[in-house]
């Protein structure tokens, strides 16, 4: 039985604790919200022990490990609380505001050797998963380009709202959307580390940009284009799609599917020359308890099984996403 | 319940599959008249029920089948509520307060904010009633037998083990719509475990039944094993599996399974409609039907 407890009970955080609510391999020794509607929700007809003060829970509830999924401006803090004391730590993407406390943050979970994990749930996407795959297989051969693209209705007239609309509390549409499609590219090709220009457009909101388009270079050389809008109703739902192309063939993969073309009778197994479609329920396991996608309850089984066996995580370390961080930061920079 | 259900999500761009399906079902029923062209595709072959999402638009086609009440006197819609991106993404533009401020009518969430903890609990059940209420205006003068929750809202109460607005959710349906409560979930096995202990008996469950066991979260024989044990109707959904299966194929599996009282399925061609309905009566005629007791009479 792993302890756990969930710091910020707002969309990820309550997720997350329905999630590991249902998990019989973990025990919700806390919740923590600074919203008394929520918290008085939880505390009357949930079954888990409500907190006001996050480090009166981490004292009393005792836990092994901490999901935090408050507003990004407080991660750093609050990661560095838990891992002082020496507990394993799940946050919500993005990972910090700041480059220098990643620095810190990267280093303090190696040394005391604890589990870190950042909630970049598409890795854990079975289309996503499998273009990884056929990517370090060399499947198409040398990439020589990329597009990345993710849309949304999030934003769609103009006014105020919560901290996502406010630029130094980590709102905006890079930070909060195009994260996904950056951290995407980084694991899927190799880290964004150079930014040639970039375009953050405002369309509805005030004080943070609701598009981003930029133009980007891989640490291997490779270059590519990032374009992302949460103010595009035409989406139901956020849609992060990645179009790959090498020189033995392309690949255009989102959540749902991935549309591969193989030049070449040279292919992995299972595919043919050609074009092929493979579609989400090809490659998606099992889940014991289902909210949302197949992939929230994934990331949060690899975090509780990495725990469990005590190793450190090959996807998703602090590591990675503070990666993800500074090429926002690069971007940010560049326009 | 009709054995054969009719579904809305091709009426409103979900496709599990393809993201470019999604934009061309879209731009095909763009139009109402589309809808309600393949809603009467559907009747035609058999289907008086549509199961359909509080979606805006499902308002638009409540008023065509309200102001055609002859041609419509023996339709069934089963309203599922609540429509959820609307509320998630509210969520990212407004936080989770904002979201309650926005869509629940009147001060009462400034009403409970004042109350903080002092509140009665009693406040969180009223909350619940008046956003079904809410959302439940656009379906009035219509018959609507059966009333469902939708799964994210079902499997996160369940995941929160927030049993109480279950049961309250099954009980207003009973006393203020006169309709029976139904869940959609893709959880059933657990589902079902946690409606039984709550005094629940023989729930409408809508879950993921597929051939090729997607979405069947804990695995495809646990899910057998409780269709063994008649515990509960059973309406499949997501029979095909996103297209995963081939018809045939899909519809011989969920036919062949005992405990499935109805199935549903949403198309958008007639040829689809057609042949999914003539599968259905071709497997059930080979594999018995389980005679499960009406809804009503």
């Amino acid at each position: 039985m792993i302890k756990v407890a969930v710091v910020g009970a707002g969309k990820m955080g309550i997720s997350h604790l329905a999630i590991l609510g249902a998990n019989p391999r973990v025990e919700v020794v806390g919740v923590c919200d600074s919203s008394k509607i929520i918290l008085d929700a939880l505390y009357r007809y949930g079954h888990f022990p409500c907190f006001t003060d996050f480090n009166k829970m981490l004292e009393q509830a005792e836990p092994d490990a901490v999901v935090v999924a408050v507003p990004t401006k407080y991660h750093a803090t609050m990661v560095r609380d838990v891992l002082k004391r020496g507990l394993h730590v799940f946050v919500e993407k993005p990972f910090c505001l700041h480059v220098k406390e990643e620095i810190e943050l990267v280093a303090m979970a190696k040394q005391l050797k604890l589990v870190n994990q950042v909630g970049y749930h598409n890795k854990f996407l079975g289309t996503f998963k499998e273009v990884k795959k056929i990517l370090d297989d060399n499947g198409i051969g040398e990439v020589y380009h990329f597009h990345g693209q993710s849309y949304g209705p999030v934003v769609l007239q103009p006014k105020q709202g919560s901290w996502r609309s406010k630029p130094t509390e980590g709102g905006g549409c890079l930070m909060d959307y195009a994260s996904h499609v950056i951290d995407l590219i980084n694991y899927l090709i190799a880290p964004i580390t150079r930014v040639d220009s970039s375009r953050l457009q405002k369309i509805f909101s005030v004080d943070v940009e609701d598009a981003v388009y930029a133009m980007v270079a891989l640490e291997n050389g490779v270059s590519g284009m990032l374009s992302v809008n949460w103010s595009d109703e035409t989406y139901r739902k956020m849609s992060t799609s990645v179009t790959i192309i090498g020189k033995n063939g392309k690949i255009i993969v989102d959540a749902n599917e991935c549309k591969i073309f193989f030049k070449s009778k040279e292919v992995p197994e299972g595919y043919s020359q050609g074009w092929n479609t493979r579609y989400l329920t090809d490659f998606t396991p099992t889940v014991q308890f289902y909210l949302r996608g197949e992939e929230y309850t994934a990331q949060l089984d690899y975090f509780l099984e990495c725990i469990e066996t005590n190793t450190a995580t090959k996807v998703n370390s602090f590591n990675s996403a503070a990666q993800t961080d500074k090429a926002i930061l690069l971007i940010k920079e560049k326009q | 319940m009709e054995r054969i259900l009719f579904g809305d999500n091709q009426f409103f761009a979900v496709n599990h599959i393809s993201d470019e399906k999604s934009m061309a079902q879209s731009i095909r029923f763009k139009e109402d008249a589309a809808i309600i062209k393949t809603l009467d595709v559907a009747r035609n072959n058999g289907i008086n029920t549509f199961m359909c999402t509080t979606h805006d638009r499902i308002e638009r086609i409540c008023a065509i089948i309200r102001s055609n009440a002859v041609k419509y006197e023996q339709y069934n819609l089963y309203p599922c509520l609540p429509y959820a991106h609307k509320y998630a993404n509210s969520i990212t533009e407004n936080g989770v307060l904002g979201t309650f401020q926005k869509f629940v009518p009147g001060n009462m969430v400034g009403s409970l904010l004042k109350g903080g903890m002092a509140v009665l609990s009693r406040d969180y059940i009223d909350l619940m009633e008046l956003m079904i209420d809410s959302e439940l205006k656009m379906f009035k003068g219509l018959h609507t037998p059966v009333i469902f929750l939708q799964n994210v809202v079902t499997d996160l109460l369940l995941g929160l083990r927030m049993t109480d607005f279950l049961v309250g959710f099954h009980r207003y349906i009973k006393i203020k719509y006169n309709a029976e409560a139904g869940f959609i979930t893709m959880n059933m096995p657990m589902l079902l475990d946690v409606l039984e202990s709550a005094g629940i008996r023989q729930p409408i469950i809508c879950t993921s039944i597929n051939k090729a066991g997607f979405r069947m979260s804990g695995g495809m024989a646990l899910y057998e094993k409780v269709l063994q044990e008649d515990r509960a109707r059973i309406i499949a959904m997501q029979i095909l599996a996103g297209g995963a299966v081939p018809v045939s194929e899909a519809i011989e599996y969920v036919s062949s399974l005992p405990g499935i009282s109805s199935l549903l399925f949403g198309a958008s061609s007639k040829t689809n409609i057609e042949e999914t309905v003539s599968y259905i009566h071709h497997f059930d005629q080979m594999y018995t039907v389980p005679q499960k007791m009406p809804i009503y009479a």
